[in-house]
């Protein structure tokens, strides 16, 4: 239980925030995805992701994406207001196609990874992280 | 499963003295008493190894009291699976006779009638004589400690866990894992680990900088019995930083992590083990997913959510084992190992009745020992109890109505928030009261009491967070302990609802008046995982409050009302 008025007062916000805006960051999430893919269709294997079912610290959740073969990934937080969280370019010579990196999460939302492969096609892997204010463990 | 109506019965339950309305026919339990030790020991040894497992000890060296929850509500694809059945449906599920032993050890009912009867439970030099004989049946048995053990007790508070490692080393495990005793800090879990004469595993354990497994903390080990390789892999409880603060372990990262278990799986088979154990702190329901994801696992030992089971749930290939909390269970898992594979597996779990079982004289003698120092503080009597006190069940328990009470009277607070955790020990009626029950149910390394402001907005979006971590459908989302206790503020709950829309009907009940969003109300609460936590400590608030009670008797408590079940 994390239950000083402060970060209470910050969980108060950031569910009255959550509640008003979630169309906003949801279409600016499904503007990125149509930029990257041009309305492609999407499919789900050869690409793996893996961040925590529950952030320990919402500032700072890190994020796996493998997808072999790939030439590019986006990878974005759906419910952050500004949805990007990175684009990993592959060459040519690369010796693996993954990436890893840390986001920060402002509220419990989808974690979205997008690889584009070398024949154009598109793959897509999508996982839920809750951030929580923490609870009482048995 | 359980309606409504068998939920607000809890309190009525609970508040039943003995000789009331059906429970004169415990009268006839003494008589019933015919339990040995050679009956609870009785095991016809089977295959090539065996496993012993005791888990969430919760630092209990001595004989308790401990109540099995009368409600444990299941959700999603868990809805009325064990071990989310209590009660008489519990029984009536294992063909357990009423009145029966196994009544009194694994469900809930008539507790206080069948404590008069059947005695207190636990007890590590119990335990150490149940350890010992099966240790003559299979001389190389696998010892395996589930965590949940350097927390929980005066004695382990202010010897910051070194009496229960003491007596645990004379138990000699082979292996163990971890939980709240990272609530000791990393410096001390690092200083204690070093010091272990045996395996500390926990294959989620990482650092947090690199992101990179933990080198204190190996993720397996491999053992040879019966001419067999076996692993046993550990998982330590993965919200660690989120249930527990994690300001005193700032260097771990945790997680359930499952394709890294599944990498150790693959691993410990390339590298000949025929058996594969996991020694679990993830919690049943975790353990019953991660079963079903990560492939090639035998044996899950399972610990966290204090659940008992008599015989072993299966997960497609793995068998889980439960062996419930405070020393009051050991299981016996014997294993036939052969040809790369398990063939078969033979399981008990042991329940420790502390009047049937013979101490072992020298774990006895070392308990005395490490408790000496503190018998007079220990032992103190502050008050009596004419309710029978508990904690275990998803809503309030009257330990922790207690607790709420005393917070509010003593914090002149209009609301009471305590932690839904799921340690400590019950106390049946016209029992003292000593500092040592106290503790038992509020020992922490941050119980700090505190007085703040929160708005009614603020309380419900607590309410629904918590709730989300027990009734998330998704058992890799929930934390694995109950709600959190509420006193001066009743609500209901729609249990089957997503976060968010759980919680309605917040009320004060000092006055009747629905919580208004806008209003600021004074809480008073302990266990904040905020490291700026201000206020006396939890035990001394509880004992100031018992103190001017003189004799403790709760009425039923019917705030909380639970729908969706």
């Amino acid at each position: 239980m994390n239950l000083t008025r402060r970060n209470a007062m910050a969980l108060g916000l950031a569910g009255f925030a959550a509640a008003l805006m979630p169309m906003p960051a949801a279409a600016a999430a499904d503007e990125a995805i149509a930029a990257f893919t041009g309305g492609s269709a999407l499919g789900t294997a050869g690409i793996t992701l893996t961040c925590p079912e529950i952030a320990e610290n919402g500032n700072t959740v890190p994020v796996s994406v493998d997808a072999p073969g790939a030439v590019e990934i986006l990878v974005l937080a759906s419910g952050n207001p500004t949805p990007g969280v990175a684009t990993f370019k592959f060459g040519a010579a690369a010796g693996s196609q993954s990436a890893s990196t840390r986001m920060r999460l402002a509220k419990t939302q989808d974690v979205v990874a997008i690889a584009k492969m070398a024949d154009g096609s598109f793959v897509q892997a999508k996982t839920n992280v809750k951030v929580t204010i923490g609870g009482c463990g048995g | 499963m359980i309606s409504r109506r068998d939920f607000l019965q809890v309190g009525m339950a609970a508040s039943a003295l003995i000789g009331a309305d059906g429970f004169g026919q415990w009268s006839r339990l003494a008589a019933q008493q015919k339990l040995t030790q050679d009956q609870l020991l009785q095991f016809d040894t089977f295959g090539n190894v065996s496993l012993i497992h005791i888990t969430d000890i919760h630092a209990q060296m001595k004989p308790i009291y401990f109540r099995e929850p009368s409600v444990n509500l299941g959700v999603g694809g868990n809805k009325g699976a064990v071990p989310h059945v209590t009660g008489a449906d519990f029984r009536k599920l294992y063909g357990i006779n009423d009145g029966s032993p196994s009544h009194y050890a694994l469900s809930s009912g008539d507790f206080s009638a069948l404590a008069q009867g059947y005695g207190r439970v636990g007890g590590l030099d119990r335990v150490a004589t149940v350890i010992k004989a099966i240790r003559a049946d299979r001389p190389d048995a696998i010892l395996l400690d589930g965590g949940d053990t350097w927390h929980g007790s005066m004695t382990c508070y202010k010897t910051a866990g070194q009496d229960m490692v003491n007596v645990m080393n004379l138990l000699a495990p082979d292996a163990m894992t971890f939980h709240w005793e990272f609530t000791l800090g990393s410096e001390r879990v690092q200083e204690i680990v070093e010091s272990l004469p045996f395996a500390a595993l926990g294959q989620n354990i990482f650092d947090t900088e690199w992101d990179e497994p933990a080198p204190l903390f190996p993720p397996y080990k491999m053992f040879e019995r019966g001419g067999t390789k076996i692993a046993v892999i550990g998982q330590a409880f993965p919200y660690m930083p989120i249930a527990n603060p994690g300001w005193m372990f700032p260097e771990y990262s945790f997680g359930i992590r499952d394709e890294n278990m599944q990498a150790m799986v693959d691993q410990v088979r390339a590298e000949g083990a025929e058996c594969v154990v996991v020694l679990s702190h993830n919690g049943f329901d975790v353990d019953k997913k991660m079963a079903s994801i990560v492939s090639g696992i035998d044996v899950i030992l399972s610990g966290h959510t204090h659940d008992a089971l008599p015989e072993p749930a299966l997960a497609g290939q793995t068998i889980i084992v439960p062996s419930g909390s405070n020393g009051k269970f050991v299981s016996r898992v014997d294993l036939d190992i052969r040809d790369g594979r398990m063939m078969g597996f033979r399981h008990k779990l042991i329940p420790i009745f502390s009047d049937v079982i013979t101490p072992d004289a020298e774990v006895a003698a070392l308990i005395d020992a490490e408790r000496a120092p503190f018998v007079a503080e220990l032992s103190e009597v502050i008050g009596q109890t004419d309710s029978l006190l508990y904690r275990r069940g998803n809503f309030n328990g009257t330990w922790d109505d207690l607790i709420c009470d005393a917070l509010l009277s003593e914090r002149d607070a209009e609301i009471a928030l305590s932690p839904g955790v799921r340690w400590g020990p019950s106390l049946v009626q016209g029992q003292d009261i000593t500092r040592e029950d106290i503790f038992n149910v509020t020992s922490m390394t941050y119980g700090k009491a505190y007085r703040s402001e929160m708005t009614g907005e603020t309380l419900k979006a607590i309410l629904e967070d918590v709730a989300d971590n027990i009734f998330n459908p998704d058992p890799y989302y929930q934390q694995g302990g109950d709600m959190v206790r509420t006193g001066g503020l009743g609500y209901r709950i729609d249990i089957s609802k997503p976060q968010g829309e759980r919680i309605s009907n917040m009320t004060l009940l000092k006055t009747g008046e629905s919580l208004d969003p806008a209003r600021s109300y004074v809480i008073a609460g302990w266990a904040s995982v905020n490291p700026e936590t201000e206020g006396p400590l939890i035990w001394d608030v509880v004992e100031d409050h018992i103190r001017k009670l003189g004799t403790v008797s709760l009425q039923p408590n019917n705030s909380v009302e639970v729908i969706g079940a």
